[in-house]
Order: C-alpha cells, then sequence, then structure tokens
C-alpha cells in the first residue's frame, strides 16, 4: 500500500513538472496522450473487465466532439454547456448501444458494435446541414484562458486525474467485481442471481460516459472535428492502446496511449510509412507480451516475488 | 417436510427423461440420489433448483409452491447446490469468488465506487463456509492455480456462504483422486446437522457411507427407496448397476 501510494506521488510530481521541461508542441503531445489514455480506459472497462472487446467507442468519443463544436460554434452555446451536452450525447448513444449489443459476445460483440459505429460515420458523412460533411465543423479558436499549450496541459490533466481516480474505483468496487466475474463465467453468475444483462447494460453506459468526457476535452484540445474523428480506425486505435498497455489493467491504457501517440509522432518524421512500423511493433508486442505493457510487468513481478519468498 | 416432489416429470421433446418421481425430505435428513447413467439424477436436480421446471408435477420447499419459481427466486428461499461440471471464477481469487456469492442477493451488488473490502457480517459468513470447507488457507489464490480438488472444496463453500437450509450437491466427488474423495467425504459428513442434504452420486460406496436414505433411479422412474444397508442388498438396485435386465 505504502508503495503505491510512492507510485502515485512520483506519477503526480512528473505530469505536473512535464510541461515545464518539454517545448511546446511535445506539450501538446502529452495533451493529447492524457485525452485517448482516458478513451482507452473506457474500452478497457468493457474489454478488460467485463470480457466484452467493443469496436464503437471511436464513435462515441466523436458524437462528443461534434456536439461540443455544434453547440459552441453553429448554435453559438457556451464551453461548459456544450461540454456538458457533448458527454451526455455520448452517454445516451451508448445506452441505445449497449440496448443492442449486451445480449451477445465474442465475436458477434465485436462486429455488431463495428456496424453501430460505422451507422455514425455514415451519417457524420452523409448529414451535411448539420456535420458539414466531409469539411467537418471547426471551432471557434480555444477559449483565452487555455489557449497556450501549457494551461491547456494542466487543465486537461486537472480533468483526467479525477476521472481515472473515478474509473479506478469504479472497476474496484463491489460492482466492478460483478464485471469480472461475468467475464469469467456468466452461467454462474446468473445462477448465483445476478442480472447479468443488467451489469452489463450498466457497464457500458458508464464506459460511454467516460468516453464522452475524453471526446468532449478532444474536440476543446483538436478544435476540430470531421467524420475520420468517428471512423472504424479512432476505435480501433483506442483499442489498440487498451491493448497495448494491457488489457484489463486500466491504467495501462496511458501507457498505451503513450506508446501508440509517441510512436506515431517520432516515426513518421522519418518515413510516410510509419503505419507499417506502428504494425510491426503491434505483432512483437503480442507475440511478446501479449498481456500488454503493464500486464508483462505486473506478471515479472509476481514471478520475481514468488522465486524470492521460501 | 422440508422438501416435497409429487409425481414429478420432465420431458425433452420425446424423451421423458424424469417420469413420475415423488420424494419427501425432512428438515435435517441426508438423502442421497443414485442410479446409472442416464438414470434422471441430474435432470431431477435441475427441476428441484429450477433450471429446467418439470413438465408436470409438484414441487413443494418449505410449505411453497416453487414448481414455476426461478432458481435464483428458489436460492432466495434457502436452496443452494453446487454443478456436477466446475463452473467456478477461474481469474479470480477464492475470496474474490466467495465474495460474489455471497453478494448475489445482496443491495450492495450495485455499489458502483464504493469500497470493495467485506463488511463484518460478510467476513463472518465468509470464513465459516471456507472452514466447514477446509480451504480458508486458500483464501488469496487465483482460482485456475487450485487442483481440482480444491475447486470442488470451493464450489461447497460458495453453496454453502448464503446459509441454506437445503444443499443440494450434484455428484461432488466425481473426477476426483481417491485422496481428495476422502476430504470431500469427510467435508460432507461434519457438515451441520441443521443443513438439510440432496446429494446425487454414481459411486455407492462413497454414498452410503454418507446418507440417512437413499432413493434409486432408473431410466427416470422410481426404483427403490431405503436405508444405505437395505439398497446395498437390494436385488433390484444391484441388477441396475450391474447393467443385468430386471426382472
Amino acid at each position: 500500500m505504502k508503495r503505491a501510494a510512492l507510485w502515485i506521488l512520483v506519477a503526480a510530481l512528473v505530469l505536473l513538472v512535464l510541461p515545464q521541461v518539454l517545448p511546446g508542441y511535445q506539450v501538446s503531445i502529452a495533451t493529447q496522450i492524457l485525452i485517448f489514455g482516458v478513451l482507452a480506459m473506457s474500452i478497457d472497462v468493457l474489454a478488460g473487465f467485463a470480457g466484452r472487446t467493443p469496436l464503437c467507442h471511436g464513435a462515441i468519443f466523436g458524437t462528443a466532439a461534434y456536439v461540443v463544436l455544434y453547440w459552441t460554434t453553429v448554435a453559438g452555446g457556451g464551453i461548459f454547456t456544450g461540454v456538458a451536452l457533448g458527454v451526455l450525447a455520448a452517454t445516451a448513444l451508448a445506452a441505445v448501444f449497449a440496448l443492442l449489443a449486451i445480449r451477445t459476445s465474442g465475436v458477434y460483440f465485436l462486429l455488431l458494435t463495428l456496424a453501430l459505429g460505422m451507422i455514425v460515420w455514415g451519417v457524420c458523412l452523409r448529414w451535411t446541414g448539420v456535420t458539414g460533411g466531409e469539411n467537418g465543423i471547426r471551432g471557434l479558436g480555444r477559449p483565452e484562458m487555455v489557449a497556450d499549450h501549457v494551461t491547456f496541459y494542466y487543465v486537461t490533466l486537472g480533468v483526467v486525474a479525477p476521472v481515472t481516480l473515478l474509473m479506478w474505483r469504479f472497476v474496484h468496487s463491489p460492482f466492478g467485481l460483478t464485471l469480472r466475474g461475468i467475464r469469467d463465467s456468466e452461467t454462474r453468475m446468473r445462477s448465483l442471481g445476478y442480472n447479468v444483462p443488467l451489469h452489463l447494460f450498466l457497464a457500458f453506459l458508464a464506459s460511454g460516459f467516460f468516453a464522452g468526457i475524453a471526446g468532449a476535452l478532444y474536440a476543446i484540445f483538436n478544435d476540430y472535428v470531421s467524420p475520420s474523428t468517428v471512423q472504424l480506425t479512432q476505435s480501433v486505435a483506442g483499442l489498440l492502446m487498451a491493448i497495448t498497455g494491457g488489457i484489463g489493467t486500466l491504467l495501462g491504457a496511458f501507457v498505451g496511449a503513450g506508446a501508440i501517440i509517441l510512436l506515431e509522432n517520432t516515426v513518421s518524421a522519418f518515413t510516410a510509412r510509419w503505419p507499417i512500423v506502428l504494425g510491426i511493433t503491434f505483432i512483437v508486442i503480442m507475440i511478446f507480451a501479449p498481456e500488454g505493457i503493464v500486464g508483462r510487468i505486473r506478471l515479472l513481478r509476481a514471478r520475481m516475488r514468488r522465486v524470492s519468498s521460501p | 417436510m422440508l422438501l416435497s416432489l409429487e409425481n414429478i416429470s420432465v420431458q425433452f421433446d420425446a424423451l421423458k427423461a424424469v417420469d413420475g418421481v415423488s420424494l419427501n425430505v425432512r428438515q435435517g435428513e441426508r438423502r442421497a440420489v443414485i442410479g446409472p447413467n442416464g438414470a434422471g439424477k441430474t435432470t431431477l436436480f435441475n427441476a428441484i433448483t429450477g433450471v429446467f421446471p418439470p413438465t408436470d408435477g409438484k414441487i413443494v420447499f418449505d410449505g411453497r409452491d416453487v414448481t414455476r419459481a426461478p432458481p435464483h427466486t428458489r436460492a432466495g428461499l434457502g436452496m443452494g447446490r453446487t454443478f456436477q461440471i466446475t463452473n467456478l471464477f477461474p481469474n479470480l481469487s477464492v475470496a474474490q469468488n466467495m465474495e460474489l456469492a455471497l453478494r448475489g442477493r445482496s443491495r450492495r451488488k450495485f455499489s458502483f465506487f464504493g469500497n470493495a473490502d467485506l463488511t463484518v457480517d460478510e467476513r463472518a459468513q465468509l470464513d465459516r463456509a471456507l472452514t466447514l470447507t477446509r480451504i480458508g488457507a486458500r483464501r488469496d489464490v487465483l482460482v485456475r492455480e487450485l487442483s481440482y480438488g480444491e475447486q470442488r472444496q470451493l464450489e461447497m463453500a460458495m453453496a454453502l456462504v448464503s446459509a441454506p437450509r437445503l444443499l443440494l450437491l450434484d455428484e461432488p466427488a466425481a473426477g476426483l483422486s481417491p485422496a481428495e474423495r476422502a476430504i470431500v467425504t469427510e467435508i460432507i459428513r461434519a457438515l451441520p446437522r441443521d443443513i438439510t442434504i440432496v446429494l446425487i452420486e454414481h459411486d455407492m460406496d462413497l454414498v452410503l457411507s454418507l446418507v440417512d436414505w437413499v432413493t434409486c433411479l432408473n431410466n427416470g422412474q422410481f426404483l427403490a427407496e431405503g436405508a444405505p444397508a437395505d439398497i446395498r442388498g437390494n436385488r433390484q438396485v444391484q441388477d441396475v448397476y450391474l447393467g443385468r435386465r430386471h426382472a
């Protein structure tokens, strides 16, 4: 327990000092990692804890971004109401997706959520009157008080830190344990008196809510949204981050988001074929550490403890 | 009577898996249901617990007609059961498996951001069940790292944790080594007498040393009933167990 407190302290210090030592452009990369970390965590709630791998979180995330930017630019509303409406829209969308998808599992769940996400992408592309079609929606620029990279980083950190704490509590609560029970044996959960679909529905709702928070942050950060934000590739990227960090570890999401975003940024400076490098890296991780980076570290530490104890 | 079955039949399409079986179990009794493969033992169990309700007949538990009640209602009334095929949560610890068994019927399962630690009451129930089944020392071990015998013990602990009045054991010793079998037998023997037990078992020797009364089924029908010693000497029972056609 003491050790965990020490780790949290170190992480908090690093995160607080980071923008003071990094050049401006890299601060915005750090901001991006924090935002996508939340998206990857929201995917991990379903994939790692409830055992249902979703491919629609890009659509949920992007919907929040669309709503925030539509509200602040076209409707001329305030940023805070915009964020609230964006998160609400994401949660509502997740509720609809959940009702349709929770009765399925495995490949069927994967494909059904993929199809649902594609519908959202299609709507964003075709409903040009509202979404701007392929042009998307460009914001009016970040609010003045958070316009510079460093301030915005701290605002993001100020949102992401309590959200992370909340999600940590969520997956380790008595309810979170029921999700892991469902992952391991649905039939047993049923015979113990649990309403399995209800638990999955609530988990999906929570997951959508958190993905919505990430999407709203992204809208302010990027100040632009287009169909590519709700595209399948976005859902896949989020899932890859969760898997690379370590599925079922929650905090691994930040490690995964960091690894993939950093790799993208460094490699793309050298070659236009960076997706190939990313693909190869991903294959290597799947072969040598299928439990993800954080999962692997945990495993090694558990093994070391076993060797050292008599 | 704690449990009485009146003329229970379970039909799957053309197959009558259980055919007009009646059975009465007294409070505190230990009863075995035996019979060769395909005799309808597990089907009868599923009818009692509500997994597959009977197509015909009546089931009364503690004075209440539960013939059509779903499994979780029966569990709430005090029926606990184990499964013939081990069905646990392999990636969770023994204690976490017990917590899930404990909270299936409590409101705490909907605590979204609360602390997962056990309450004093929960801890007492959990400790009692783990002690009765002798796996208290393995509390923090992941279930997939337990031996098969230990998994069977946990299976029983999970049925006991909600303090059932009727415990239904579906082949508790199936697939165990002789040594593990002895442990499981000893655990069942040592269970408090206020828990009524009905157990299905294939192995006659194990059963006959454990129970007060035996019901033998064959081809879905009632064949014989009696004290263990009488059943052992019963000609009809010997015939079906040895595979001879009985007269």
